[in-house]
């Protein structure tokens, strides 16, 4: 092995093997920051990890179904440092699905400056969420807020009637954030 | 690779044959066996540096109440015991055990890559310094566990960035010494060594290191996002900004789980290398331990979510990773009945090495065992981040991982050094680490059982026995650790010369080289049979 040419073939050898190495290395990389939007897209194609999204339900004729029951709870929270206080101003109905129904949300801004929020949804059980339709909400868009102002936001849902018959509670759980430390 | 060489050639080599003398040798080397040993003495290093947190740890422990230190240090105690054994202690002791093994074990003169094996392991310390400096920064080292789970791991002070680059350091070094590792098996094997004739731990290693060129990158993906979420305004893992934290442990087990196995692997190869030895018997279904470990390689890239079963995934999810988790059992069962085959009516001795090989053997599975329990998702709930979950890991980890390199070492040391090891000493050491490993975790079993968290402080009164015993286990084992480092010493100071052989049973190219171990060897490639 001590020839010239088997030296410098195995020089070569040696390179095409760090080289396709590399590769790999810069490949799996990359799929580590593609996991990223590969999550979000798992999530929302099979509605797990309770992520309703921000999608308006599409309000088509659905039949009331009178003889089932389900209890929805809200449930609101706020992101550390969220200067507001914000609550639900019922914190449970019962809810036939296939019915529309309208809540609120109570929220005041509790400083002297003017505020911009985002209110972030969640949904439990998971497998419940994307029967979990909102067809109005104030989580769709960016609340601003006036120096200590006090403003009761709606949000009107339904619940699909192919909710999993084993499903008896469903909770929403907003999250509010104050839109400066949201990076955008 | 021919083997036709000019004998002219080679006398350029023996002309070379010593070592270069002061500090310069080890900063500037690039000999294979000069490398290896700075390895495993850095690794010793760091086992002692974890090892005095684990201590200070079980001091604590030892009653319930706070007494020796504050719950923040406790926490970055914790924090840094796993950083530090897992990247400091056990890696680079595989990486140097590779670096003086493979070669000889292959019939070649050197890493195939020899610069870059330098320079991956002179990062090491650098990044070990960085790391643990953060213990002296104003606000403490990291304290959000090992995991790095956000947005706890984002509340670290001054340490994170500290932290974020000691991490993104030492996978460039592993990433380094893996390429080095595949490069050196594919391309410099002796004429005649089939890859099918490799001795296990050169089939171990190699499919380490492909896992670790898979799962490295994908650590620092992870790490860079949370950098990126701290500094740079992004929001991979903020909720408020559209991201999600268990996406994070999501990327984090696709990392972490692979690494279990990166830390396991060399030492089923160590095992296979040491157990025939002894049992002067063939190594039982060479084969099917090669198959076993390609399958148990392949099987951790699709069990990664079996460490987050309780954050709410779906039911389809947990059978997935629940089933998927248990069929790991099949291929280590293989290698565990494969190991018993061949100690199946064999002419057994018991030297220092092969006490911890069968140690290593029944305690390892213990392990596993307790792994199968976890893998059950309705239990893992109880489970779940208790002391069960501590005694599960340590007892793969330390009479796993540790016991293997530890009798690597043994197994190793008379080639290397051209010294027998003082056995009584072994042996000493062997049934104190033995004794105290098992007084150290197994009543962590029944703590979990009962419900004591992890990574907490302090204890409800009820704990208080099970955890007096683990922490006088956790002393006795610390300290007779104190005996390997004295026996270490004196076998590289003198002892009784070690043959060529070494071990009576001993297969293999490495045990055709004279004791010690020339400077310089397989300059011309032997020839397998």
């Amino acid at each position: 092995m001590e020839t010239q040419e088997t030296k410098s073939a195995l020089a070569t050898a040696n390179r095409r093997v760090v080289r396709r190495l590399l590769l790999a290395v810069a490949a799996m990389f990359a799929f580590g920051f593609a996991l990223a939007p590969l999550y979000d897209v798992l999530c929302q194609i099979t509605g797990l990890n309770g992520k309703t999204g921000g999608r308006v339900a599409v309000a088509r004729p659905v039949v009331v179904d009178e003889t089932r029951t389900v209890t929805v709870e809200f449930v609101a929270s706020l992101n550390a440092g969220a200067p507001w206080e914000f609550a639900p101003m019922v914190t449970r109905m019962a809810v036939h699905p296939g019915q529309y129904y309208q809540t609120r949300y109570l929220a005041r801004n509790l400083t002297d400056q003017r505020l911009v929020g985002q209110a972030v949804p969640s949904v439990a059980p998971g497998p419940a969420a994307r029967h979990f339709q909102k067809v109005e909400c104030f989580c769709f868009n960016r609340q601003k807020f006036e120096p200590g102002e006090e403003r009761a936001m709606p949000v009107t849902f339904i619940i699909d009637p192919e909710l999993p018959p084993e499903v008896r509670t469903v909770t929403l759980s907003y999250t509010f954030f104050k839109l400066d430390d949201a990076g955008g | 690779m021919s083997i036709a060489a000019a004998p002219a050639l080679h006398h350029e080599h023996d002309t070379h044959a010593g070592p270069p003398r002061g500090l310069g040798r080890w900063l500037f080397t690039t000999n294979h066996k000069d490398i290896g040993t700075l390895y495993l003495l850095f690794s010793l290093m760091m086992f002692f540096v974890g090892g005095s947190f684990a201590l200070v740890i079980r001091a604590e422990l030892f009653q319930p109440g706070l007494q020796i230190v504050d719950p923040h240090l406790f926490n970055q105690l914790t924090t840094l015991h796993a950083l530090v054994m897992i990247f400091g202690a056990v890696m680079p002791a595989f990486v140097g055990l590779a670096n003086w093994q493979v070669p000889i074990m292959i019939g070649a003169p050197d890493m195939a890559l020899p610069r870059m094996n330098n320079w991956s392991f002179w990062i090491l310390p650098f990044a070990f310094a960085l790391l643990l400096s953060t213990l002296f920064l104003p606000g403490g080292g990291p304290a959000g566990g090992w995991t790095l789970y956000p947005p706890l791991a984002l509340q670290t002070g001054q340490a994170f960035p500290f932290v974020i680059l000691a991490i993104h350091m030492m996978g460039i070094s592993s990433i380094m010494g893996a390429i080095n590792v595949i490069a050196t098996i594919l391309n410099l094997r002796a004429p005649g060594m089939i890859l099918m004739k490799m001795p296990l731990f050169v089939w171990t290693w190699l499919i380490t290191a492909f896992l670790l060129i898979a799962v490295m990158p994908v650590l620092a993906g992870a790490v860079t996002m949370l950098l990126a979420d701290k500094f740079f305004g992004t929001s991979f893992f903020n909720a408020a900004g559209g991201g999600d934290p268990v996406m994070f442990q999501h990327i984090f087990w696709f990392f972490g789980h692979p690494e279990v196995y990166i830390m396991i692997l060399p030492a089923f190869g160590i095992i296979s290398q040491i157990i025939p030895t002894f049992a002067r018997k063939p190594l039982f279904g060479y084969a099917s331990m090669v198959y076993a470990t390609a399958s148990i390689a392949f099987l951790s890239f699709i069990v990664w979510a079996h460490h987050m079963f309780t954050v709410g995934m779906p039911l389809a999810g947990e059978l997935f990773f629940m089933y998927s988790t248990m069929l790991i059992a099949v291929p280590t069962g293989v290698k565990v009945f494969n190991w018993v085959s061949t100690m199946w009516r064999g002419s057994m001795t018991f030297e220092t090495p092969m006490l911890f090989a069968i140690a290593f053997v029944i305690l390892f599975t213990i392990g596993g065992f307790s792994g199968l329990m976890l893998a059950i998702a309705p239990a893992d709930f109880q489970y779940h981040d208790t002391y069960f979950v501590v005694a599960h890991f340590h007892y793969v980890l330390v009479p796993g991982a540790v016991f293997s390199i530890m009798a690597g070492v043994y197994y190793w040391l008379p080639k290397w050094t051209g010294h027998m090891i003082d056995e009584r000493l072994g042996r000493l050491h062997f049934w104190l680490s033995v004794v105290g490993v098992n007084v150290l975790f197994f009543p962590q079993h029944f703590l979990g059982l009962a419900g004591m968290p992890r990574r907490i402080p302090d204890y409800a009164l009820q704990f208080t026995e099970f955890n007096m015993i683990s922490s006088i286990g956790a002393f006795l084992f610390g300290f007779s650790q104190l005996l390997f480092l004295y026996n270490v010493i004196q076998t590289i100071r003198g002892g009784e010369p070690a043959t060529d052989q070494v071990w009576e049973g001993a297969r293999g190219l490495e045990w055709t080289l004279p004791s010690p171990t020339p400077y310089h060897t397989f300059t011309k490639a032997p020839v397998v049979e």
